[in-house]
């Protein structure tokens, strides 16, 4: 996969496109077939939310679109290059350059204070926001200096935020981001969400068993027995100060 | 269920493949209690295997207590010596130097021949004959022969050897070959190592050996053996007091027996090694056991929650635990045990080439088995329960949670790693240790003491070096030494010196005397060499010459600490030989001696001291090697030539014997060492792989490449290899101090000195450890799981 020159999120062209997109764990009678041919265009700069019941295939194909594992069969594009086979170096550089990651619990380095962990990413990236912009863009200016063990789950949520689009990413992918958190903390972290998506224009994957959080995104996309059985998009987003669970 | 496992319950099963699992690990561990265990088995072992076979020895064939040296004493003495009170046995015997003129070598061989009585078994000193028998009464050519020698030539019953005693030639017939508790260690007096090919010794009848050597109804020394609890210091004294009129130098006990005194030196030695080294790994195994073990139940949390969510009670859960470090324990206990046993057997076998036993076997004790076992279960299963029972503690619901992030905000220094200048992972770094440093502490002591313990062993060759470098390059730099039977006029000197193939000569005369201060009291030798001598000399600490000035006596810096003097003292000298003159004498300077100990005077002033002539007792050759085979044969038929020295080949044969067993000796410490740093730093990683693998993982997924990440794993061990380096090489230098005091004896002293490549080669053996223990773990980074940092918890 070559590298993929930075350009700014035009509207209505494909980010990714995934063509008989195959994922098969195993071999011989223990194979397990996680995606069946999955075939999707998601445009530039949208909210995209994912939902599905455990097994779906969901998570396999967020990883596989966020370059952390890859596909048995078929093709992923992401803005025209096809990253189905790239090596475990491209991948990398891949994820280094265009993906911000949340986690469901997440993931921060606990002997690093939240402006730290904000710097372990932008240390690395080649055009990123200051490590405290980043975190003022989830509203924690106030709690640069704090340990992850000094901060509520929600408050830790937001720094992974801060951390996942200090660089800038084209994409943003989520795995449930607020799977561990209550309903009021968790609707703050989807406000953080739709702040970046809006403000930075990043391509945003979100993750969640959570029909609820549907409303708040462009595009539905539902997954079923490891392939896409619905695409939807909204007309009417709602805000994430609309929406309960 | 089926299988090899079916019949274990299903928490066994689990054991099993727990260990399976972390079979790396385990054995890392088991490794570390493995050397720890094996070097004390080794030492302990091979302790009291010499000191049973030496007791045994020496009782079965009746070894002497006191040796007491005579010119000539008549024979009805000895009914008077039995006498004494505290005397059980005692027998009068002749001795007399003696030089064997082999075919199959051209240097002569010197050595001794002594007298068995003509009827009967000796009461004291008893043979352990081999082969053959003991000379029959009036074949006056009959000889045994000491095994050593024997094996050394290929002699046996029925060979002849001719022998040049006091001056007279014979041609002695072997009708034996035996084994002697007197020559355990059978070395040429004076020398350091024994050499079989060059020392020698024979046994005659009583009443051939007193025709040859003039001593019909005379001996020249008593042996004999106290009754238990009799007091050797008196029967020394009731002995000098009967033999003083026939010219006794004095009587001397065991400690002065030559043969006896090094095997009770190595004996020390062998304690000392069994003293320092062995807890040393044992500890270093038990501490990093502990810790280890401790770290890999904290990491189990998650299962041990599940077990007590399935209803398994407290004492079950640490149970399971127990029995799974008790099982690495075990692994390595056996490991340690059969290594130990091995190593033991081989030792042994090396030893029978030095120490001519009848039978030597290597024999561990159950108690020394029992103590290792006590110590390694105690440390690992010590270790094991504390963590276990911290995991025990938690509730199901709380210990299959994700333990809360660690809170490093209170970590001591923490303002030290907020420097802008550092990148976040080296931020990282220094926080884990500095949040952790205990565990740090623990990993630097562990490689530390690895580091140690390699400084410390490897420090011998250093020390063996320089201990050969001083004594025959820069204090003994003669090629040969000849003694002879009596003290000589210079002419018998110059008769010497004159011979072809003799580049340079010194004479010396060499005086027995007793050297007293206060209640100190040292047997010893004067040798008087000339002024500005430059063949055998002293040399002061810092390997410079030392010449003793006019009418003063140079003293070797360990019989100086002996007899509690300095320079500037006086000390009582009373000379045992002559008209045994005594006096005071100043001690004008004190001298580093590293092999042998002794005193020394301008031999002019010796000799009138003496009230002599100018009298010489042998010379120090420098030889042509070209013309040494014929000096050797004019050595050897000159009468008044009583033993040859020969220097050069006992340095060769002193580097052999260093290389040989210190050879396998340090490969064997090396090797131990080398386990530790490895036990050490591999579970350090490992550990800290487990414990961080969803942090490594996350990093992975935020776009860090393996190399990066390897880099916060293994730049903390890197680190603290770094810091462990000066530790241990300061460590090592106190062990090699130690070890050096504590090996010193009256054969020789160890000199303190450890070269710039020994450390270097003890810092590139750990870095190498690390670096292989370190890629070990980086093959597992490579195949990090970066999905599952998404999903879960732990």
């Amino acid at each position: 996969m070559k590298p993929v020159e930075e350009s700014p999120a035009a509207q209505g062209r494909p980010c990714f496109v995934t063509r008989g997109l195959t994922k098969v764990y195993g071999s011989g009678p223990a194979a397990v077939q996680a995606l069946r041919g999955v075939d999707i265009e998601l445009p530039e700069g949208e909210m995209v939310v994912v939902l599905g019941a455990s097994g779906s295939g969901k998570s396999t194909f967020l990883n596989i679109v966020g370059g952390l594992d890859t596909a048995t069969a078929g093709q992923v594009l992401f803005r025209g290059q096809d990253m189905s086979r790239a090596n475990h170096r491209e991948l990398t550089r891949y994820r280094r350059r265009h993906v911000g990651f949340v986690f469901q619990f997440y993931n921060l380095m606990p002997s690093l204070t939240a402006r730290e962990n904000v710097a372990l990413v932008t240390e690395i990236a080649e055009n990123p926001l200051t490590p405290e912009d980043a975190l003022a863009l989830v509203g924690l200016e106030q709690r640069l200096d704090h340990f992850p063990a000094q901060m509520s789950g929600g408050e830790q949520q937001r720094v992974a935020i801060a951390r996942a689009i200090a660089k800038q990413p084209s994409v943003l992918l989520c795995d449930e981001p607020t799977g561990a958190l209550d309903s009021a903390t968790g609707i703050r972290v989807l406000e953080a969400l739709k702040t970046v998506n809006d403000d930075l224009g990043a391509t945003t994957l979100l993750i969640t068993h959570n029909a609820s959080i549907a409303s708040i995104a462009d595009r539905v996309v539902i997954f079923a027995d490891g392939n896409v059985r619905e695409v939807r998009t909204n007309t009417q987003k709602k805000q994430p100060k609309d929406i309960s669970w | 269920m089926t299988g090899p496992l079916a019949w274990f319950s299903a928490l066994d099963r689990k054991l099993v493949r727990d260990l399976w699992r972390m079979k790396t690990q385990a054995l890392a561990i088991g490794f570390v209690i493995a050397a720890g265990v094996s070097v004390h088995l080794l030492a302990a072992g091979m302790f009291s295997s010499l000191e049973e076979t030496r007791r045994a020895y020496y009782e079965r064939y009746l070894f002497a207590d006191i040796w007491a040296p005579a010119v000539r004493a008549p024979d009805a003495l000895i009914a008077e010596i039995r006498a004494i009170e505290g005397v059980q046995a005692a027998e009068a015997r002749i001795r007399m130097p003696a030089l064997f003129d082999m075919d199959t070598m051209s240097e002569p061989a010197t050595g001794e021949v002594i007298s068995l009585p003509d009827a009967g078994e000796s009461s004291v000193n008893r043979l352990h004959l081999a082969r053959g028998r003991t000379p029959a009464y009036g074949q006056r050519d009959e000889a045994v022969v000491l095994q050593a020698f024997a094996d050394a030539h290929g002699l046996d019953v029925g060979d002849t050897v001719p022998a040049t005693i006091y001056g007279g030639r014979s041609d002695l017939r072997i009708v034996g070959v035996a084994l002697s508790p007197e020559h355990v260690y059978a070395i040429a007096p004076g020398e350091l190592v024994p050499d079989d090919r060059l020392f020698g010794v024979m046994w005659m009848g009583r009443r051939a050996l007193a025709r040859a050597v003039d001593q019909d109804g005379a001996f020249n020394e008593a042996v004999v053996r106290l009754s238990r609890g009799a007091s050797e210091a008196a029967v020394i004294a009731e002995l000098d007091r009967i033999l003083d009129p026939y010219g006794a130098p004095g009587a001397y006990g065991r400690s002065d027996q030559i043969s006896d005194a090094f095997v009770s030196s190595e004996m020390d030695q062998l304690g000392t090694m069994g003293r320092v080294l062995p807890p040393v790994f044992l500890l270093v195994a038990a501490f990093l056991v502990n810790v280890v073990v401790g770290r890999m139940i904290a990491v189990q949390r998650a299962g041990i929650g599940l077990m007590k969510a399935f209803g398994y009670g407290d004492w079950e859960v640490t149970w399971h635990y127990l029995k799974l470090v008790g099982m690495i324990a075990l692994l390595g206990l056996s490991i340690g045990a059969a290594t130990g046993a091995w190593l033991g057997h081989a030792m042994a076998a090396l030893y029978m080439e030095y120490f001519r036993f009848p039978f030597l076997v290597f024999r561990a004790s159950a108690t020394d088995y029992a103590v290792v076992a006590a110590i390694a279960l105690a440390a690992i299963l010590g270790g094991a329960a504390f963590a276990v029972r911290r995991a025990a503690a938690l509730n199901p619901a709380e210990a299959m949670t994700p333990p809360p992030p660690p809170d490093y905000s209170k970590a001591a220094g923490a303002s030290l790693t907020r420097l802008s200048a550092l990148d976040q992972q080296t931020r990282m770094i220094l926080r884990q240790i500095i949040r952790w440093p205990w565990r740090a502490g623990l990993t630097v002591a562990g490689v530390a003491a690895s580091g140690a313990l390699l400084v410390g062993t490897l420090f011998f060759t250093d020390a063996i070096d320089a201990m050969i470098d001083t004594s025959f390059s820069v204090a003994n730099r003669q090629d040969m030494s000849v003694a002879f039977t009596e003290p000589r006029s210079r002419a018998a000197f110059h008769a010497i010196a004159r011979q072809p193939g003799v580049m340079a000569a010194e004479p010396y005369r060499s005086v027995p005397v007793r050297l007293r201060q206060g209640p100190a009291e040292e047997r010893a030798a004067i040798i008087g060499t000339p002024l500005d001598a430059r063949l055998s000399r002293l040399v002061d600490a810092r390997g410079r010459p030392v010449s003793p000035p006019p009418g003063g006596l140079v003293l070797t810096d360990d019989l100086a600490a002996r007899l509690g003097v300095r320079a500037g003292d006086i000390i009582a000298v009373e000379a045992a030989e002559g008209r045994r003159p005594s006096m005071e004498m100043p001690v004008s300077a004190v001298a580093t001696s590293y092999v042998g100990s002794g005193a020394r005077m301008e031999i002019g002033d010796l000799n009138r001291v003496m009230g002599e002539g100018p009298l010489v007792s042998g010379a120090y050759l420098s030889v042509d090697p070209e013309a040494a085979d014929a000096l050797y044969e004019r050595l050897k038929n000159a009468p008044a030539v009583a033993g040859v020295g020969l220097q050069t080949l006992a340095m060769e044969r002193l580097q052999e014997m260093m290389d040989e067993n210190l050879g396998t000796s340090l490969f064997v410490f090396v090797t131990f060492a080398g386990l530790i740093a490895l036990g050490v730093v591999y579970n350090s990683v490992r550990i800290s792989y487990a414990e961080r693998q969803r942090e490594l993982a996350s990093l992975r997924v935020l776009g860090f490449s393996r190399m990066d990440v390897s880099y916060i794993l293994l730049g903390e061990i890197a680190l603290l290899t770094l810091l462990a380096l000066p530790v241990g090489a300061a460590a090592g230098a106190g062990l090699a101090w130690y070890l050096a005091q504590a090996m010193s004896s009256e054969m020789f002293r160890m000199p303190f000195v450890i070269a710039p490549s020994t450390f270097g080669f003890a810092a590139l053996v750990v870095l190498a450890i690390t670096a292989g223990a370190s890629l070990l773990v980086r093959r597992q980074i490579d195949r990090l799981d970066m999905a599952e940092a998404l999903k879960t918890g732990e």
